[in-house]
């Protein structure tokens, strides 16, 4: 079986998998970080979001051999210690209910205000539309990111 | 408040050897007379008690959560209103998810908004016997009457100007009697309850820190895929695993179901759910993607076992029942009969609904380990006790040997009731013997699931000298239907001649409760009848409601189980907060109120019309649910319900043709998303009232709201979910 060096949240790690195996199952079952969630499996719910190069990018679609040489960010990795000021945003809106989409939603926020420091309510409903929340938090979460492009600025 | 109890039948209280004291109650089974409290927490087998509250010498205070968590917050809330009466800081509370206790629990279960009702008074008793002991220690060791000293956020202060902290008399607290006698709070004089506390659980949601049981690992863990029937109605014939076998991350191929099926085969199941007793080939693997693409690789053939259905069939055969004889009263008042005889007008309307997968975020999962020692089960279920008792008889164990662990879950919305996929991961584990994680792929979830049955709604009412005279409700729905107290809702008694009957088809697909179960349809059938009824009478759309409601106020029944006054009260919030027909002529608003689990609840949307497609811009919601506990996790429950309920009522589209649901994932399924969303304006009335739930009660009458609105602006009534499949296509092209 191959083996790929992967460069995620500024660690080398080698993994021995399938060519073919989705980023997402070799971050959550080969190296352990499960913060990155599983929701479809076809790139629709947005669950599973981390950044490749900084961009939002879709792990269950991601094959291991496409990105051994992008720097990969996960959930984990967004800040040390959840202050990070998407993160923060978050819990000051009290966004979750469930929780469990939060991770990909809070990583496509991240990735998009680093784009667009400054949007507008239209700007922050499009670029969230890609992640499902089927805890139906959407008011929250657009209060969220509005509070974090603040905090940004 | 004085309120006074005997504590001796359910609670305890130990010494800790570590240093503290843990106090553990029983919300609704006394204990039995020989229970005894652990000497440590190491030796906590939860056996004893449903909950407990660990206060370390230091004066730090942990509060074991007993209900399961699905995103409803009780994680939250629960511990807020121990907190509360044990009058400590919150920032000082550390919650912990408390597992399993089938022993002397009956109400471990997350359904049907009960969690808080249930556990209101005994939560506040608990944590307010917890602070009495606290003062007596601290009294007897001042030597001074307990009835002189008081507690504030953990400090004990007497007379005469002393102070000891929790922590200082914990140890001496634990070993005295349980005071017979406790004082409540005043609820002016509430510190946390009432105040906004974020989710316990906030810093690993967003830091994605392991919580829910798709992250539960062990040493030795192998991972499990089933491939079930494709079709309802089929069942396994054979099948070729050679090349799945050849993959190098598969480790076996087996099958499963033979000890399912002797169990489902003695009813155990839930009321309404009949699930599949074929056999299930099931590939065993190193890790979740390996037994992913090993399930492609089999080649299974099915046989036909019973009817394959479709939707088309169903329909009909629905409709045909609808109108026919073979009804179930559920509940007569007057003569209907007589008043549809009499009337100078009969209006009536059938309303159609499909089925409705649950969609969990987090697919089915569930963790087994049978061992000959134990079985450790550990996972999300709503209803942990129920779990635990069906993988006991199925494997043919003692109850005691089960130990199930509750893990945050991404959601439940009822799918988690069934624990059809704990069954599975304990047979597989009990067939390989090593811990097992089986793993649901979306598809898995959506297409072989348990669903919201598709049901259908002829609302009739007489009209006599332009007045409402009669009101008839029949349903005709698949498997389930509405039942007790659900035709003692509003309209009942407000209507001298009511009836509500019902029948049902039968059908081999698997359903069940879905968020707000029997109501989350008949809600907006009969809050989009009332709209035309008010139109048909010329009555403003909120005097008949008011009118109806003094009738009841008139008339009272004591089978009624909602309040008019409180109908009422929210109905009159939202016409005042709404700006009810006060809007600007381009805004059409609609109405609708409700009452269910408990809660009385009245909703306003707005729509606007944009490139001449209606959109709902806004909706305004007033509740009565006494007490709000916590007004943040409130909050989140009162928006998300309206946006689930506004998203199911316009998208959701579920069908079955020869047996196979028309879709298996989002691709083909559309949930609500952000760009679709109103903002949702939310009133909690004022109130003293003990609170009751909030998880469902919101999300009823919404589809109402929608279509009322949708009407004044299109002039097109809605009747049949998903809304948006019939919005009239004239109206799309026009602008």
């Amino acid at each position: 079986m191959p083996t790929f060096n992967l460069k995620i949240n500024g660690k080398t790690h080698t993994v021995e998998t399938d060519a073919d195996t989705p980023l997402l199952w070799v971050l959550r079952d080969h190296i352990n970080l499960v913060g990155t969630k599983f929701g479809c499996g076809i790139g629709q719910c947005g669950a599973c979001t981390v950044h490749i190069d900084g961009n939002a990018t879709r792990s269950c679609l991601l094959q291991v051999s496409q990105i051994e040489d992008a720097a990969i960010t996960t959930i984990e990795g967004l800040s040390e210690d959840g202050s990070h000021p998407v993160q923060q945003a978050w819990k000051e809106i009290d966004v979750p209910q469930c929780g469990y989409c939060q991770s990909g939603q809070i990583m496509t926020a991240s990735a998009f205000l680093n784009e667009n420091p400054n949007p507008t309510n239209n700007d922050i409903r499009n670029a969230m539309n890609g992640n499902i929340c089927r805890c139906a938090s959407y008011n929250s979460i657009e209060e969220a990111v509005k509070v974090a492009s603040e905090k940004l600025s | 408040m004085k309120d006074t109890f005997s504590r001796r039948s359910f609670l305890k209280t130990s010494a800790l050897a570590s240093g503290g004291m843990l106090i553990g109650f029983n919300l609704f089974n006394a204990c039995k007379s020989d229970v005894k409290m652990p000497v440590d927490l190491s030796s906590l087998n939860y056996k004893d008690f449903n909950a407990y509250i660990k206060i370390s010498p230091e004066g730090k205070v942990t509060i074991y959560s007993v209900n399961p968590e699905i995103g409803q917050g009780v994680k939250t809330s629960m511990p807020m209103i121990i907190a509360e009466e044990l009058d400590v800081a919150w920032d000082d509370v550390y919650v912990v998810q408390a597992p399993l206790d089938t022993e002397n629990f009956s109400g471990q279960v997350a359904g049907g908004s009960q969690s808080i009702r249930r556990s209101w008074q005994p939560l506040r008793e608990t944590g307010a016997t917890a602070k009495q002991m606290l003062i007596n220690a601290a009294a007897a060791r001042w030597g001074v009457d307990a009835k002189t000293c008081s507690a504030k956020e953990a400090v004990i202060y007497n007379a005469n100007g002393d102070t000891l902290g929790y922590g200082d008399v914990v140890e001496a607290a634990a070993i005295l009697d349980v005071p017979e006698e406790v004082t409540l709070k005043d609820p002016n004089d509430f510190t946390i309850i009432g105040k906004g506390k974020g989710n316990v659980d906030m810093d690993k949601i967003i830091t994605g820190k392991p919580l829910f049981g798709l992250d539960y690992k062990e040493e030795g863990m192998v991972y499990a895929s089933v491939l079930r029937p494709p079709a309802f109605g089929q069942m396994l014939e054979s099948y070729d695993a050679s090349k799945a076998k050849e993959l190098p991350g598969v480790i076996d191929v087996i099958t499963i179901g033979e000890k399912a099926r002797t169990l489902l085969s003695e009813g155990k199941p839930n009321w309404s759910v009949k699930l599949s007793t074929t056999d299930k080939v099931v590939v065993i693997g190193k890790t979740t993607w390996d037994v992913i693409k090993g399930k492609k690789e089999i080649t299974a053939t099915w046989k036909t076992d019973s009817d394959l259905e479709s939707t088309e069939d169903h329909d009909e055969k629905l409709l045909s029942l609808l109108h026919g004889k073979k009804f179930r009263t559920r509940r007569k008042d007057g003569n209907v009969k007589k008043a549809f005889a009499n009337a100078d007008k009969v209006l009536e309307r059938v309303y159609e609904s499909t089925f409705l997968p649950h969609n969990t975020m987090e697919p089915m999962n569930f963790f087994a380990n049978v061992t000959e020692d134990k079985v450790h089960l550990v996972g999300p279920t709503q209803t942990p006790e129920a779990a635990e008792g069906a993988v006991a008889s199925m494997l043919g164990r003692p109850v005691e040997d089960i130990h199930v662990d509750l893990t945050r879950m991404g959601g439940g919305f009822g799918r988690r009731l069934y624990n059809d996929y704990v069954l599975e991961a304990a047979e597989i584990s009990d067939a390989i013997k090593k811990p097992v994680k089986m793993v649901s792929t979306r598809e898995d979830d959506m297409a072989t699931g348990v669903y919201r049955p598709a049901s259908k709604y002829k609302i009739s009412a007489s009209i006599k000298d332009g007045k409402l005279t009669g009101y008839h409700l029949k349903e005709a729905c698949i498997n389930g239907n509405m039942y007790g107290l659900i035709p003692n809702f509003f309209p009942a008694g407000a209507i001298e001649n009511y009836q509500v009957d019902s029948v049902r088809l039968k059908s081999n697909i698997s359903v069940g409760a879905w968020r707000a179960p029997y109501t989350n349809f008949l809600a907006s059938a009969e809050q989009s009848f009332f709209d035309e009824l008010a139109e048909e009478l010329g009555i403003d759309r909120v005097q008949l409601h008011m009118d109806l409601l003094d009738n009841v106020k008139k008339n009272p029944d004591a089978n009624i189980e909602y309040s008019p006054e409180r109908l009422q009260g929210v109905l009159k919030k939202v016409v005042e907060v709404s700006n009810w027909g006060k809007t600007a002529d381009d805004v059409y608003q609609g109405l609708s109120v409700y009452y269910c689990h408990n809660t009385h609840v009245a909703e306003v949307a707005d729509v606007i019309m944009e490139n001449g497609f209606p959109v709902v811009k806004k909706v305004t919601c007033a509740i009565d649910c006494g007490i709000v506990v916590n007004p943040l996790g409130a909050m989140n429950q009162a928006k998300g319900g309206v946006l689930d309920g506004i998203g199911h009522a316009l998208y959701a589209d579920f069908s079955f043709k020869d047996g196979v649901p028309s879709v298996n994932n989002f691709n083909g399924y559309q949930l609500i998303r952000m760009a679709q969303t109103p903002k949702v304006d939310v009133h909690f009335i004022e109130s003293d009232v003990a609170p009751t739930g909030l998880g469902e009660p919101t999300l009823p009458p919404v589809g109402a709201a929608v279509a009322n609105a949708i009407y004044k602006a299109t002039g097109n009534r809605l009747t049949k979910f998903p809304y948006a499949k019939y919005i009239n296509v004239e109206e799309k092209i026009i602008g």
